[in-house]
């Protein structure tokens, strides 16, 4: 024991703070005193007896419920409460309600998911099965097919050939590779691990193993991450390094940031100013009160005395405080709920969208964050990703040049690949000159195809159903398949040598070495020995690197190729040029070993084997080059025109090079050829894309598209941030892969679409589909509509609420500012509750001003929504008018009209009471019939909700006013009888038509004016009550007329290493770790 | 983690078809068109002057006469006299003479349109009201100060009136008031007598009838005596609370003519009770008894006499007191306001009417503007 701990050099001490994590397989009693987390994780907050103490707390930390409580403490007061106790508590007690209800079912489900979670069953390797949570780290667990990953784990073997494993994110269909070799003797257990604390890293693990004496440095090569599913593969082994919550899915969830609107912001501007605005109005009601009180209260003493030593300016004071209580509905609280609701209702609306489904990837959309909705009516900048998100991401091979001859034009009838018995039924090529060429033996097409089947990092994998490929990149893919069509079948492969089935013959090909591809070199060799002994290299790169390196021998074929090359780049396809080198065998020994030297070095590796490649590749003989299609998405050009028409700035944020990025531009009809001055902005690092952008900014703002393209992930957000911070524009970011994140995480709204490059990017944005084209519905439909909804909401709320208030305002020139309330308190507390609630959220749930395939034909009808026209400060201060207004209607006509009547009986209808009711059921009608103006869109369920909550009104005003509601509780009820006596008159009914032709009239005149005169687009699509406009058209797709060099290579480094290297621990750094997904899904 | 799984297959996930969830539910959409708009116009422009000439010529014929008595005749004396002590025991009376020029309701049928709605005119009651000007009776704490929990007869509430009701909850001694509260205690307590004085020179009193002036709900269910019986009369039930400070009497002996109308239950009490909700108001005092001549038929045109037991102080607030006389409609009383608001609002809605017309003639109907 002693020995190893020493070997392992740990250092006993416990410290607060894990600086370093170490730990030994199998060792509990070891692992055990370090108190490491075991796997067991928890997601719930609460507990059955802390749910109730800290959600309150929790929730009596945010600024409404304070306010409330502030309030409430305010009524407790005898001098100052003019209001009762419950008017604050109902509400206040609602809406704690409501939040403690979402709280709790959401912890309920968390419950459930952890105790599922925890209970899962893994085979550890010294108790058998063991649960989840009792997992501890250090233990070797065994993992099978189909079995999810535990923790995170140190993977150790697996049953694959060269240690490869595969792995699926959740939620992912497609497949992706973690290869990982190592060769491990299992009956030695004893490994002692040293790593670095737990992190929140995925990129990045840096710790060491020891085993039998020897040191191997870990990487995050070596780790697969919890949140993942074991495929394809029979059975793994891993070390649990990191378990429950120290894993790096842990450590990463719960930090999303806080995206908020900016209509929330708005919204909180103007919540203040409405604080400043009741401040306003108490402080002139306390004067008046103050003044009132000194010439008038003073001599009422007789009749009201006034408390000890209480004087006029004392009681405006206190008359400040009452009044502060009684205007409090100003201040909306009740808004943040309905707001609340009424998003996540609206999110629902877009999870139900079957027309943002996608059928073939079973992928319906989803709205993953629901407090964004209404700013996806207000986009003015779209950055895009290119990959995955404009284009598919699939190749396929259409075009080559083969010794200064061009073949795939389409003009034939699909080939019959039937004689090739491994050939891949998918594949299509449309040139039977080219099958000829092979079968008759032209030595050059079969260098060709032998080249593609030989120079690639493709894993193959023979299953039942026959020969699949484990591609990098999906332009490898498509390549070696092009050449397993044609005859030249990569098989398998191992560390030393590529199995091919060429024309039928088995052959296998010694691999001396691969050259791998990156970002600086453009290029991918391998050199092999034929099995007759020839030494080959093999290059294929992109066209200018490998001109550079060509023979002159080859200039001739040079100029035809490029001919062909820009023919190719003009169709929009990726293009790779080919050539080969035969070696000498000395010169190779030679290389070979300055290479063994280079790849060993420990300090500056990477510069040192590129020096040593580029030794070797030179001299080439072109043979000739390949053309592949980036498949785009579908209906992207159509989406793109459809949001160009709308107004919508699009940006492509590309790591690829300008023609490609340029290219697709044109294919995805961003860029038109009468767009004559095209801004590029090519910068490689992220101060030449601020400085170029910078000064570009004005002028890159003004163009209809903007294409960035080198931009690595980080610029991505930079850019992002740049035009947020410069333009004070709502930002959208599309993207699919993990390199898109960042930028995701920037914007004011990410788009994560659910494709082929892992769940990162759909796991950190808002909203995620399967299509690029669903964008155009998400914002020309539903953000449209979330975005009048919410402003309707908002006016509606601020109006109705507005009008309520100063109605008391001025009641106070009437009764001696003393904070006397127009309304039963009864209704002030149900006003917002219950009468006006289900209508107004009836409203911005379902309005509509136009439907969906109008919006589509219009794009136009975008536009308010990036003005912010609909609710603005300007909106705000109208809405403040209106209210004014419509308050001064509702309480000076009632006031007029029953200051000096009676009832038609003789009797009392000018009493407290009766005023009170006709002044409620005025506003009530009065806002009702507003609301019915607002409302566009009359569904069964807005009628319902308007008619019942004012049935609702008029039942519940004649329970409460009756006599029995009186006698169980007289002190809460003292206006019994006076619905029954002041309802039955004809001067109250007449009073109310009265004031709600005077609240809406004025409205209506003025909207058709503004039809009449100066109609909006909105306006114009209303009245224009034609049928619905045809489904859209299809577009053309645009040829392209100017020829463009277009080149693409796949971006990131591929297995070279690996597949060459049989040595333990060696393994190849990645550049994109968005391949390897493994890294991003949550717990299943 | 928290994606629904709901079932196996191909589509699985894919939203339901539903017009709900799809956003399609059936649905009026009106918009605000020139041929919507501008008749609606026009006919709330008709409908409100219909109605405002109907209620003009209704409040014409309701007739209404206000006698200020605060300090006319000989009442300058009172007035002065009430100016400082509240409760100054001493009494004062004194008259004022007023005339009323035209008979109280008798409706001179000259108009055919008047005709029309006859059914609805007055059918010979006249009212008689005591109006208070300046007196806030809806001030926060004044309205307050009451306990409708005693007022309403329970025994327990009775001799524990509500701290509301403070200072006006226990007298001096401790006792409890009843009715507690400002309200109650500053009751108004003139009383008013009409005398008819015909060319003949007789006097004859008008005779009211003081009770019946109540809402029933308020006389029925709102307030209550305390429990009594044959043996157990209301000044026994009272037995123990005091009578409010202001007032000349205990509240059981509100009424000396009937003892019906005693207690809690006395109908001025229930109107002073009844709080207005502004600072002029009038409150019923008392309905013409048309049982015998010469009142059969109203109020005669002629001189009259008000005499009053000038008690209720107004000069501390600056108010003003006044009897009114007044008829009543199914429109209620006089009140020119709603017709003239009508009125004035049927112009209104015409004039905008006629600027929509013009404007959609002018502009809107070439439709210059919908074009795309």
């Amino acid at each position: 024991m002693g020995s190893l701990l020493s070997a392992c050099g740990i250092n006993v001490k416990k410290k607060k703070v894990e600086e370093e994590r170490h730990l030994r397989a199998n060792d509990r009693e070891f692992n055990l005193s370090f108190k490491y987390a075991n796997n067991a994780i928890k997601t719930s907050k609460y507990n059955v007896f802390t749910f109730l103490p800290l959600n309150l707390f929790e929730q009596f930390q945010r600024l409404a419920n304070a306010y409330f409580v502030f309030l409430l403490i305010l009524q407790l007061i005898p001098q100052i409460s003019s209001l009762s106790w419950f008017t604050t508590v109902v509400p206040l007690l609602l809406v704690l309600s409501i939040t403690l209800a979402k709280d709790l079912s959401d912890d309920i489900t968390r419950h459930k998911n952890d105790n599922h979670v925890n209970n899962r069953k893994v085979e550890v390797l010294i108790n058998g099965d063991e649960k989840w949570m009792n997992v501890q780290v250090g233990d070797i667990v065994k993992l099978e097919n189909n079995e999810f990953v535990t923790a995170d784990l140190l993977l150790l073997s697996s049953s694959e050939p060269l240690n490869l494993i595969y792995i699926e994110t959740a939620e992912l269909d497609g497949l992706v590779s973690k290869p990982v070799n190592v060769n491990m003797n299992l009956s030695i257990c004893y490994y002692c691990v040293r790593c670095e604390p737990p992190n929140n890293r995925l990129d990045k693990f840096t710790g060491t193993l020891t085993m039998r004496g020897e040191t191997f440095a870990l990487d995050n090569e070596r780790i697969l991450l919890r949140g993942c599913t074991l495929r394809n593969t029979e059975w793994c082994f891993g070390l649990v390094v990191f378990g429950g919550p120290d894993t790096k899915l842990m450590q990463n969830s719960g930090k999303s940031v806080f995206k908020r609107t900016s209509i929330d912001h708005l919204m909180n501007v103007l919540v203040m100013f409405i604080f400043g605005f009741l401040a306003f109005m108490c402080t002139i009601l306390s004067i008046g009160n103050a003044i009132w009180e000194y010439q008038e209260g003073n001599s009422f003493i007789t009749f009201l005395p006034r408390a000890d030593g209480a004087n006029a300016s004392l009681s405006a004071f206190l008359t400040f405080w009452s009044y502060v209580i009684i205007l409090n509905t100003v201040v909306p609280i009740s808004l943040y709920v309905s707001v609340e609701i009424l998003r996540l209702g609206n999110s629902y609306f877009i999870d139900w969208d079957r027309k943002m489904y996608h059928v073939k990837s079973d992928t319906p959309a989803q709205a993953r964050t629901t407090t964004l909705n209404e700013e996806l009516g207000q986009i003015k900048y779209i950055f895009s990703d290119k990959t995955g998100t404009l284009t598919q991401n699939i190749m396929t091979f259409n075009r080559c040049s083969i010794n200064g001859k061009s073949y795939g034009k389409r003009k034939s009838r699909k080939i019959d690949f039937s004689w090739n018995s491994l050939a891949d039924s998918k594949f299509c090529f449309h040139d039977h000159k080219l099958v000829e060429a092979v079968k008759s033996g032209s030595p050059e097409v079969r260098a060709f195809f032998r080249l593609l089947a030989l120079c690639h990092t493709v894993m193959a994998e023979e299953k039942t159903e026959g020969l699949f490929y484990q591609a990098q990149s999906p332009d490898e893919g498509a390549l070696v398949t092009a050449a397993r069509n044609f005859g030249f079948v990569f098989r398998s492969r191992t560390p030393e040598t590529i199995s091919l089935v060429e024309m039928g013959v088995p052959t296998t090909y010694e691999l001396l070495a691969v050259l791998d591809f990156n970002n600086v070199r453009k290029r991918m060799s391998v050199i092999v020995r034929s099995p007759e002994g020839k030494l080959t290299l093999f290059c294929k790169g992109a066209d200018t690197i490998i001109y550079e390196r060509l023979h002159p021998s080859s200039s001739k074929l040079m100029e035809v190729t490029t001919e062909h090359l820009n023919e190719y780049a003009g169709e929009g396809l990726r293009t790779l040029a080919l050539a080969y080198k035969d070696l000498d065998e000395d010169e190779f020994e030679k290389w070979k070993e300055r290479h063994h030297e280079a790849s060993t070095s420990l300090e500056d590796r990477e510069a040192k084997l590129d020096t040593i490649y580029e030794e070797i590749e030179k001299d080439l003989l072109l043979l000739g080059a390949s053309a592949v299609e980036d498949k785009l998405q579908d209906g992207v050009p159509q989406t793109i025109e459809q949001l160009a028409k709308a107004d919508i700035k699009i940006w492509v944020l590309t790591g690829d090079k300008q023609e490609t990025a340029e290219n697709i531009g044109y294919s995805c009809n961003m860029l038109r050829e009468e767009m004559k001055e095209i801004f590029i902005v090519a910068a490689n690092t992220a101060e030449e894309v601020r400085e170029e952008l910078l000064e570009l900014l004005r002028t890159a703002c003004m163009c209809q598209a903007v294409i960035c393209c080198r931009v690595t992930p980080l610029q991505k957000a930079q850019v992002v941030e740049l035009v947020k911070k410069h333009k004070k524009a709502v930002t959208l970011a599309i993207g699919d892969g993990a390199n898109d994140v960042s930028m995701i995480k920037t914007a004011h709204i990410g788009v994560g679409i659910s494709g082929q490059e892992g769940m990162q990017a759909v796991l950190s944005s808002d909203f995620s589909f399967a299509q690029f084209r669903y964008l155009q519905r998400l914002l020309l439909v539903h953000g449209r509509w979330s975005y009048l909804r919410m402003c309707k909401f908002l006016r509606y709320f601020f109006y109705k609420n507005f009008t309520f208030t100063f109605v008391h305002f001025w009641y106070g020139f009437f009764c001696g500012f003393s904070a006397q309330t127009v309304y039963d308190e009864w209704f002030i507390t149900l006003y917002n509750l219950v009468y006006t609630a289900l209508p107004v959220i009836g409203l911005s749930i379902f309005d509509q001003d136009v439907n969906d395939r109008w919006s589509f034909q219009y794009p136009q009808l975008y536009a308010p929504g990036q003005l912010n026209q609909y609710f603005s400060k300007m909106a705000f201060a109208r809405i403040l008018l209106h209210s004014c207004y419509s308050s001064l209607v509702l309480f000076f006509i009632p006031w007029a009209a029953m200051c000096d009547t009676v009832r038609d009986d003789g009797k009392d209808i000018a009493d407290y009471q009766s005023f009170a009711l006709l002044a409620q059921t005025c506003l009530l009608i009065a806002v009702s019939v507003q609301m019915g103006l607002d409302t566009y869109y009359w569904t069964a369920v807005n009628q319902f909700f308007l008619w019942g909550s004012l049935s609702v009104y008029f039942a519940v005003t004649f329970t409460m006013y009756s006599n029995g509601m009186y006698l169980i509780f007289t002190s809460s009820f003292p206006f019994i009888g006076t619905a029954r006596n002041s309802l039955n008159q004809p001067n109250v009914w007449l009073t109310i038509f009265l004031t709600t032709i005077l609240c809406i009239l004025p409205v209506v005149a003025k909207r058709f004016l503004f039809i009449q005169l100066k109609p909006t687009i909105n306006d114009k699509v209303r009245q224009a009550k034609a049928v619905p406009p045809p489904l859209p058209r299809k577009f053309p797709r645009r040829r392209i007329s100017t020829r463009r060099s277009g080149y693409a290579f796949s971006h990131a480094r591929g297995y070279g290493d690996l597949v060459t290297s049989g040595r333990f621990l060696r393994i190849p750094v990645k550049s994109r770790p968005a391949l390897f997904p493994h890294t991003d899904t949550p717990v299943p | 983690m928290g994606k629904k799984q709901a079932g196996t297959g191909p589509l699985s996930r894919r939203p339901d078809n539903s017009a709900f969830k799809q956003q399609r539910l059936p649905a009026w959409s009106p918009s605000l068109t020139p041929q919507t708009v501008l008749p609606t116009f026009y006919i709330l422009s008709l409908v409100c002057l219909l109605l405002g000439i109907w209620l003009l010529i209704t409040v014409e014929y309701t007739y209404e006469l206000k006698v200020d008595y605060t300090d006319a005749g000989t009442c300058e004396q009172c007035f002065n006299l009430r100016k400082h002590a509240i409760d100054s025991s001493t009494p004062c009376k004194c008259t004022v003479s007023f005339h009323v020029p035209k008979t109280f309701p008798r409706v001179s049928f000259q108009h055919d349109v008047v005709r029309l709605s006859a059914r609805c005119l007055p059918q010979g009651d006249v009212f008689f009201y005591y109006g208070l000007r300046n007196f806030h009776q809806n001030l926060r704490r004044y309205m307050d100060s009451r306990d409708d929990a005693q007022m309403v007869g329970r025994k327990n509430n009775l001799k524990a009136p509500s701290s509301y009701c403070a200072p006006f909850d226990y007298d001096a001694n401790g006792k409890p008031i009843a009715p507690c509260g400002a309200v109650a205690n500053s009751m108004f307590n003139d009383s008013l007598t009409v005398m008819y004085n015909p060319t003949d020179g007789s006097k004859i009193q008008v005779p009211l009838y003081r009770k019946g002036i109540a809402w029933y709900t308020d006389k029925n269910v709102k307030f209550r005596n305390p429990p009594t019986n044959n043996t157990f009369s209301l000044q026994q039930a009272f037995e123990g609370t005091t009578r409010p400070l202001y007032w000349q009497r205990p509240v059981y002996e509100l009424d000396d003519i009937d003892s019906n109308n005693n207690g809690f239950i006395n109908d001025d009490l229930i109107v002073w009770m009844r709080e207005a909700a502004f600072p002029n108001f009038k409150k019923l005092y008392g309905v013409l008894n048309r049982a015998q001549g010469p009142f059969t038929e109203g109020l005669p045109a002629g001189n009259y006499t008000l005499s009053i037991n000038y008690n209720f102080p107004v000069e501390p607030f600056r108010g003003r007191k006044e009897l009114v006389i007044s008829m009543v409609t199914w429109f209620g009383g006089q009140n020119y306001f709603l017709p003239i608001a009508y009125l004035v609002t049927s112009g209104l809605i015409l004039v905008t009417a006629v600027v929509l017309t013009t404007v959609f003639v002018k502009v809107g109907k070439k439709g210059k503007n919908m074009e795309e």
